[in-house]
């Protein structure tokens, strides 16, 4: 039952949280359709089912702080405001690609929305978000920095270092684990020596143990806004664990088949973070009409950003010997 | 006038690119309170605070991503990898991270930051405390790779490192840390991708770095002495960039042309060299370019193997005689 007396979100930030998750799974939906079409080559790696914590996150942060994702990125990109056509267009290898196809899906960067890189080698960014976060200490301004990674990423050794270093500077940056019970294709507890993989590890770096439903946008955005006050507010690092499902496969090339039907069923029917946010909208009265009028809109702009990269031309070929350095060249010898 | 070590003008090149630039700060392993374990940095401490010094875990991955996310900000910051060995602990950091998300972001992206590591042999200290390895970072592209060779180069280098916008990996050679030179100015930059010449000569070229450049040299000085050969010794000072054109200029004079590298064998930066030379100078070439470098094995420890292992001034002495004379 939702207590609409004591609502401490309220109807415009639920609105916002919902198109927001609703974008990240409508242009995720597409990614996978221009996938079957061969439009996107390569690999991806689908966020799925995932959307309330990218989402939650995106709604919290403020302009100017800084998130670093994983290959798994797309929605987190997304969440900070980047455009549609730069991810799609990215993911096509077209020029309105946020990186003009020099990166493609795993790596989707857009600096001036604050997303830092998505990161393809498990571990390396939680180590690196922790820099921009040294900046923000060491420059004494308030930016949060967030880094987001799945529950594989616990057993790597970069880890362990980055949580460490992260406590024993007071570092402003928030840790978010996103649980989704598959290690790639093997099931958490086959490999790993604690039933929560992020949370159990909490302890050994003086950390609260947080665990939240991930699937739960209202609770993931309270668990977000709390830790990221907590770095802003000069109180040092979080570690969240936060459990979720994919809706598909580890990537393009896995069809999941690892997991049991009846769990797979259950997810999709009954904790699907969009469908049930949209139920507790309309439990907390919001007309219908609206939610429904968002949904159009997202609809509306996904199609137009898929038209709008098809229509983008392919790199130059020139491009390669572009930006190696900051020079903008890539010459090594005179 | 002053006598500087090469230890020192680290400690002074470090302090001297804090003091022009507040975004430089340093982080490492023990180069706070203890000063380095080559005492290399002994007094910044002191001098700049914690906020600036940090002394780090040993935890190498979150040194260098640290380093790399705060120069994504605009900081410029210096890390110290204790040895260049323990690179291979963080190379998915430097290899993956720090020299490919310039590129992988279209430019979005700039990493300023040095990576200062000490390098090379002749400490005895066994194979995972003495290699020489500037030709690990030097296969991958968006690394510029400096190594220097005497206390002013390290003053003139690390000021170009530390204000170059590209990453540095800035190798300091263990042997040369006692090598000690007269300077009269310290506040210097030396451009990275300009070799310099240690020693004159139009009968041959040998091209070296850092311990091995001055080994070169010292071979020149005997060569000349001895054997009335006078050979042009240059210092590459960095590989990447590398200064082509004053090696196609010797080669055009000498025609003979030995590398003398520390690393071993295979794929040794010396070997790209020769390929260059092949390629650009081959009609200039009076013989093959040859090559001296430690042989392919790891580095034993003992006085005698370790002392037989990385090319010494007699074996290169040697060498160029065997080149020139045939004997």
């Amino acid at each position: 039952m939702v207590d609409k007396l004591n609502d401490d979100i309220g109807e415009e930030k639920r609105l916002q949280l919902w198109e927001m998750m609703l974008k990240l799974r409508l242009v995720e939906k597409k990614a996978y359709d221009l996938f079957l079409q061969n439009l996107i080559k390569g690999t991806s790696h689908l966020a799925l089912g995932q959307e309330a914590i990218a989402g939650a996150f995106g709604v919290a942060l403020k302009q100017g702080d800084y998130t670093f994702c994983t290959y798994r990125g797309h929605a987190h990109t997304l969440a900070r405001g980047s455009s549609i056509e730069g991810v799609l267009g990215e993911l096509m290898g077209r020029q309105c690609g946020l990186m003009k196809g020099k990166g493609g899906s795993m790596h989707l960067t857009d600096v001036d929305k604050g997303v830092m890189g998505s990161y393809a080698i498990i571990g390396a960014h939680l180590t690196i978000a922790n820099g921009t976060a040294l900046a923000s200490k060491y420059n004494k301004t308030n930016e949060v920095s967030v880094c987001f990674f799945g529950d594989g990423t616990t057993n790597i050794g970069a880890f362990h270092e980055a949580l460490n270093m992260a406590k024993i500077w007071n570092l402003p940056i928030v840790f978010v684990c996103e649980n989704n019970l598959y290690m790639e294709y093997t099931p958490i507890h086959e490999v790993t020596a604690v039933e929560h993989p992020a949370a159990d590890r909490a302890g050994a770096y003086d950390l609260d143990k947080i665990i939240v439903d991930g699937n739960d946008a209202d609770e993931m955005l309270r668990t977000a806004e709390k830790a990221i006050s907590k770095a802003r507010d000069g109180k040092g690092p979080s570690l969240i664990e936060a459990k979720t499902y994919r809706h598909s496969g580890h990537s393009r090339a896995d069809p999941g088949k690892y997991r049991p039907d009846e769990e797979v069923k259950d997810w999709m029917e009954n904790k699907d973070p969009i469908k049930n946010y949209r139920a507790k909208l309309l439990d907390f009265n919001i007309n219908e009409k609206i939610i429904s009028e968002i949904e159009e809109k997202i609809k509306d702009q996904v199609e137009k950003a898929t038209e709008i990269s098809m229509a983008s031309p392919i790199p130059e070929i020139k491009e390669i010997y572009t930006d190696v350095w900051a020079n903008g060249g890539s010459e090594w010898h005179n | 006038m002053a006598q500087l070590t090469y230890r020192a003008s680290v400690s002074l090149a470090i302090a001297q690119s804090m003091r022009k630039d507040q975004k430089v700060f340093f982080i490492g392993e023990d180069v706070g309170a203890a000063g380095g374990v080559f005492k290399a940095t002994v007094g910044l401490l002191e001098e700049f605070g914690k906020e600036r010094v940090m002394d780090a875990p040993i935890s190498e991955q979150a040194i260098l991503g640290a380093a790399m996310g705060a120069a994504m900000t605009g900081l410029r910051p210096i890390a110290e990898i204790m040895f260049s060995d323990f690179l291979a602990v963080c190379w998915d950091i430097v290899a993956n991270q720090i020299a490919k998300t310039r590129y992988m972001s279209d430019g979005q992206i700039n990493i300023p930051l040095v990576i200062r590591t000490a390098n090379g042999g002749g400490s005895k200290f066994g194979a995972q405390h003495s290699q020489s390895l500037e030709n690990w970072s030097m296969m991958i592209p968006g690394l510029k790779v400096v190594a220097p060779s005497c206390p002013s180069d390290v003053l003139g280098l690390m000021d170009s490192a530390v204000k170059d916008p590209d990453p540095v990996i800035f190798y300091e050679h263990k042997s040369l840390y006692a090598f000690k030179e007269e300077i009269e100015q310290t506040d210097i930059s030396i451009p990275i991708g300009e070799a310099n010449t240690l020693h004159e000569g139009k009968d041959i070229t040998i091209i070296g770095l850092a311990l091995m450049a001055q080994r070169a040299k010292e071979a020149a000085l005997i060569l000349k002495d001895k054997h009335d050969i006078n050979a042009k010794v240059i210092d590459l000072r960095s590989l990447v960039p590398l200064d082509l054109q004053t090696i196609k200029k010797s080669v055009i004079d000498t025609g003979h042309v030995l590398t003398v590298e520390e690393n071993p064998r295979l794929c040794g930066w010396g070997a790209e060299i020769s390929s260059l030379i092949s390629e650009h100078c081959f009609k200039n070439l009076k013989g093959p370019v040859t090559r001296v470098t430690t042989p392919h094995v790891p580095l034993p420890s003992a006085d005698i193997l370790e002392d037989n292992t990385i090319p010494s001034v007699e074996l290169i002495v040697n060498e160029v005689i065997k080149k020139l004379k045939g004997e």
